[in-house]
């Protein structure tokens, strides 16, 4: 139900005529203390924005010295750096934070019809404890950056002059961030679910932030100790993985990977998450196979954990081990295929509406399903053997953490960008960046398919001529790719001052979040709710005066009107 | 005799509590024991026993999950599970090139 | 329809955005369990770096555990496990709103965490003094301060066809059978030492025994020797120390939320019989004691 709440003042304040979240509260302390999990959604949002954007000055020198052999714009030593940095931030900085804090935090009590996440102030924590592992990255790329590749492979990371240690006790640091939004979410999703929310009446989303959760505190702990035996290493010479101290080095890859084949799937999941809302919605039909997905979900997770190895076949980890984990790994790849096979099936005669969520939603299924198909060529032992190493895994992980997660991410955004910022941006522009970035990606990662095959290594810095259009296709990609988030930043922030208010539920969905105002208040609702089916879309209607969506029965879910206490 | 707080929660009792607490007593004495006889490779394997048993108690009785949600106990039992997953692989895998190292290798 | 968030009646303790205090305890309790699976794993990896270790190179650990004192980890360990009760009888107490008890309990866990770390302490600075450190630092060799009782004068370790002494130390002296027998006060060794063949390998002569000054008296057969010394025995003394390193900091942790806790109770948090944040500290502080446990068995009962 709409809220009238009214700020301390009274005032009409802010960006929409009632006070709300955004508008409670003025000054930078209100936000950097804020308990509310939605200010911390937001502060989560513009730090991740930010890293993106780093992390993507990062990629396109990479791509630039690129344009030809040898020598570009810069020295071998810098573009070991380059190629680290762009790694080391994206994945710890952007990604692995990404859908969960950014989105996640924001939409997750609002779904579950609640007030804030069961822990607030570790709420909090968690994104003060991303700000600091923030300054410490910051901190060694300016004192010398690192030149070890992001995966800080023994025992080049424990011999190297670079700032490798201010660099991972960064990680470290983040790592809390991780694991203390992953706990909130476990509590928020097992003890606030409200009346008549069933595990199986969630909303997907929260099984894949779920899932995620599980993820983020059973690996990332392990993450920890990898990075602080490193620190121990170079710091104090411990000699677990350095063979003239007795150690192995194979280990610390063991040790590493453990942690990081489960990141990726933190990286996937809650963008699995979002195609699930914006499929149904926006093909105007309930989601197919609910408990498929939903179980997928799960199931990832777990297998997640069993396939790490395939990240070593070439390490001179044994035999026995390289064929247990191709088997697992070829296994891990059939719970996504399910949902790619449900999503499909919920669109099949459903009334598609190619708003920009959607085109992103469509751009997710295309790119993921080859990013998904790809792996199975690294997956096997054969293959792998030619392809590891080459520009192929590149172009692989790039097609399912960029062309996946964050085309899904993108898609997110502007998804509930009405709900969290009471505005609607220019649908015409949306569809030019979207269609931007589909395009620049594809050029830039693409042509890395048929290099890697033709045995371009990945990290080189110089190259063979026959590489070299290929090279300079895929740069021209990458400033596309630029282009299209620019032009993207510029109509959402402008959205933010001259957008249209948004409706309460632009896009008719029937799940919580949009039954309160766009941008909320404050305390989020003053009802209590009987949650329905998440995907029960017959029960909205389209109202053309305010250019949104009610329901046709608004009662049908208010279990009782007032606050809580 | 089971006490609770106003609001239902259970209280142990202190019988329990100090009883425990000897088992635990016990317990150590009976593993510093054990190893003035040898039992070959059974060794590690009685010690690890005696040891998770002792874990067990302190988390049945001291942590209270004897009484908890389930749930908990899931929690904390999961994070042992995946352990072993790691443990497992990475032994399998180091020991199978053991003995294509070369021996004394670097220090000669 | 203006948001209240103030009923007539409700419980300051309960925060805005629970409906009941069963379920803000039930949260809170779920969220630390959360917190000590991550504990579990994190040290989980040295448990593992330790496993593969010591399945490939068990002898590394047979050695190296000669080293450590069997009787202080015991004590160690009881220490531990009566903080553990005292604890869990100060969640007792918190329920049942004995706020004396409640101070004095947490006095008391407090107090064993102390004598834990001074334990360590002593262990720590014994190890020290001998060069038993860890990996980059491992110089083992022969303290010469007055603390020792010198009988006569010795020479340096690796000096050809010098006598020795050894001298006891706070260091164990293990007593599996077949191996080093219970030191005496005093001993001379008599046997040389013969220098090293290659300049730039370790210092440390593969001896029949032990390095000087550590191990007990030169055993009457063969048989009963410790074992040669091998290679990468430091290794042993990098995980000790990570191992035992990583859990001390848990246990200063530990320390620094008893502290927190008497400071609440001071505030009369627990007045009003809500144990809680008693209970969240509680179960760190078990799982402390179960990590300590696993320790204690893995690192000081090698046989």
């Amino acid at each position: 139900m709409a809220v009238d709440s009214t700020t301390a003042d009274g005032a009409a304040v802010g960006l929409t005529q009632q006070g709300n979240y955004l508008t409670t509260g003025r000054g930078v302390l209100s936000w950097l203390f804020t308990l509310d999990h939605k200010r911390i959604g937001v502060m989560y949002l513009v730090a991740i924005t930010s890293s993106f954007f780093l992390g993507g000055v990062f990629a396109l020198l990479v791509r630039t010295e690129l344009l030809t052999p040898g020598a570009t714009i810069m020295t071998a030593d810098t573009y070991n750096k380059m190629f680290t940095l762009h790694g080391a931030v994206m994945i710890f900085l952007f990604i692995i934070p990404g859908i969960p804090a950014a989105l996640g935090n924001f939409v997750l009590p609002l779904m579950l019809g609640a007030k804030d996440v069961a822990l607030p102030r570790l709420n909090l924590t968690s994104f003060w404890f991303w700000m600091i592992g923030a300054v410490f990255a910051v901190v060694s790329i300016i004192i010398g950056a690192v030149d070890t590749g992001w995966t800080f492979y023994t025992p080049y990371s424990t011999t190297t002059g670079t700032a490798v240690i201010s660099m991972t006790l960064g990680v470290f640091i983040l790592g809390f961030s991780s694991i203390f939004t992953g706990l909130n979410f476990i509590v928020t999703i097992h003890k606030m679910r409200p009346e008549g929310m069933t595990w199986f009446k969630m909303p997907l989303l929260l099984w894949g932030l779920y899932s995620t959760a599980i993820i983020q505190v059973l690996a990332t702990p392990i993450l920890g100790i990898t990075l602080l035996l490193l620190v121990a290493e170079r710091a104090l010479g411990v000699g677990i993985f350095d063979p003239t101290l007795g150690g192995d080095p194979v280990l610390f890859q063991h040790f590493f990977w453990f942690y990081s084949h489960p990141a990726v799937y933190i990286m996937i999941l809650p963008a699995m998450g979002i195609i699930s809302e914006l499929v149904s919605v926006f093909s105007g039909k309930h989601i197919f196979g609910y408990r498929f997905i939903a179980w997928s979900s799960i199931a990832i997770a777990m297998f997640s954990f069993l396939v790490w190895g395939h990240h070593m076949f070439t390490s001179g980890q044994s035999g026995i081990t390289n064929m247990i984990f191709s088997a697992l790994t070829f296994s891990v790849a059939i719970p996504s295929a399910v949902k790619v096979f449900n999503w499909l099936a919920t669109m099949y005669k459903g009334s598609i509406r190619l708003a920009t969520p959607m085109l992103y939603v469509l751009s997710f299924l295309f790119l993921f399903a080859i990013g998904g198909l790809t792996g199975l060529f690294l997956g096997a032992l054969s293959t792998d053997i030619h392809l590891h190493d080459t520009y192929f895994v590149v172009a692989h992980f790039h097609y399912v953490m960029f062309g996946g997660t964050v085309i899904a991410f993108l898609g997110g955004i502007h998804y509930w960008w009405p709900k969290m910022f009471g505005r609607m941006y220019s649908e015409r522009w949306g569809q030019v960046s979207a269609l931007l970035v589909f395009v620049g990606f594809n050029l830039t990662f693409f042509t890395q398919f048929v290099m890697g095959s033709h045995g371009m290594p990945r990290r080189y810095y110089n190259y063979i001529e026959e590489f070299t259009a290929l090279h300079q296709a895929s740069t021209v990609g990458s400033y596309i790719l630029a282009l299209g988030f620019f032009i993207m930043a510029g109509y959402l922030i402008h959205s933010l001052f001259r957008g249209r208010p948004a409706p309460d539920n632009p896009w008719g969905s029937a799940t919580l979040e949009w039954e309160t105002t766009s941008p909320p208040p404050a305390g989020n609702f003053d009802c209590e709710f009987i949650a329905g089916d998440p995907y029960d879309l017959e029960s909205l209607r389209y109202d053309p005066a305010i250019q949104g969506w009610v329901r046709k029965d608004p009662q049908s879910i208010i279990l009782s009107q007032g606050g809580a206490h | 005799m089971s006490e609770h707080t106003e609001n239902g929660v259970h209280i142990v009792s202190m019988r329990l509590l100090v009883g425990v607490m000897i088992a635990l007593m016990f317990g150590t004495w009976l593993t510093v024991s054990v190893t003035h006889f040898d039992f070959g490779g059974f060794n590690i394997w009685i010690g690890l026993a005696i040891a998770t048993t002792k874990a067990i108690l302190v988390g049945l009785y001291f942590m209270h999950l004897r009484w908890d949600k389930p749930f908990n106990a899931f929690v904390f039992i999961s994070a042992f599970a995946f352990l072993f997953l790691f443990i497992g692989f990475a032994l399998m895998d180091t020991g199978h090139y053991q003995d294509i190292l070369i021996p004394g290798w670097p220090l000669g | 329809m203006a948001s209240q968030h103030h009923d007539d009646g409700h419980d300051p303790n309960l925060a805005h955005h629970f409906e009941s205090p069963d379920q803000q305890r039930q949260a809170s309790k779920l969220g630390m369990w959360l917190f000590l699976a991550t504990e579990i794993l994190f040290f989980g990896g040295l448990f593992v770096a330790y496993t593969v270790y010591r399945g490939n190179h068990p002898e590394v650990f047979i050695f190296g555990a000669h080293f450590l004192d069997t009787a202080l980890g015991a004590l160690n360990t009881v220490v531990l496990i009566f903080s553990s009760f005292t604890i869990a009888w100060a969640v007792r107490a918190a329920q049942l709103k004995q706020i004396k008890l409640l101070k004095w309990l947490i006095v008391a866990t407090m107090l064993c965490a102390f004598v834990f770390l001074g334990v360590k302490y002593v262990e720590y600075s014994a190890k020290w003094k001998h060069g038993l450190l860890w990996a980059g630092s491992y110089n083992p060799h022969v303290d010469h301060d007055e603390s020792f009782e010198v009988v006569e004068h010795e020479t340096e370790i690796d000096a050809p066809g010098g006598e020795v002494e050894i001298e006891e130390t706070d260091e164990v002296q293990h007593v599996a059978e077949g191996e080093i027998v219970e030191p005496v006060a005093t001993e001379i060794v008599t046997e040389p030492i013969p220098a090293p063949a290659d300049p730039d390998r370790s210092t440390i002569a593969p001896a029949a025994r032990g390095p000087e000054g550590l191990a007990g008296p030169a055993p009457a057969t063969d048989q009963d020797a410790i074992p040669v010394e091998p290679a990468n025995a430091m290794v042993f003394f990098s995980i000790y120390f990570l191992m035992t390193g990583l859990h001390g900091i848990h246990v200063l942790g530990g320390i620094g939320a008893m502290l927190w806790l008497l400071k609440c109770l001071r505030r009369g948090d627990f007045d009003g019989g809500h144990f809680t944040k008693v209970d969240m500290v509680a179960l760190y502080w078990h799982v402390v004691d179960i990590i300590w446990i696993y320790l204690f068995l893995l690192l000081y009962l090698i046989d």
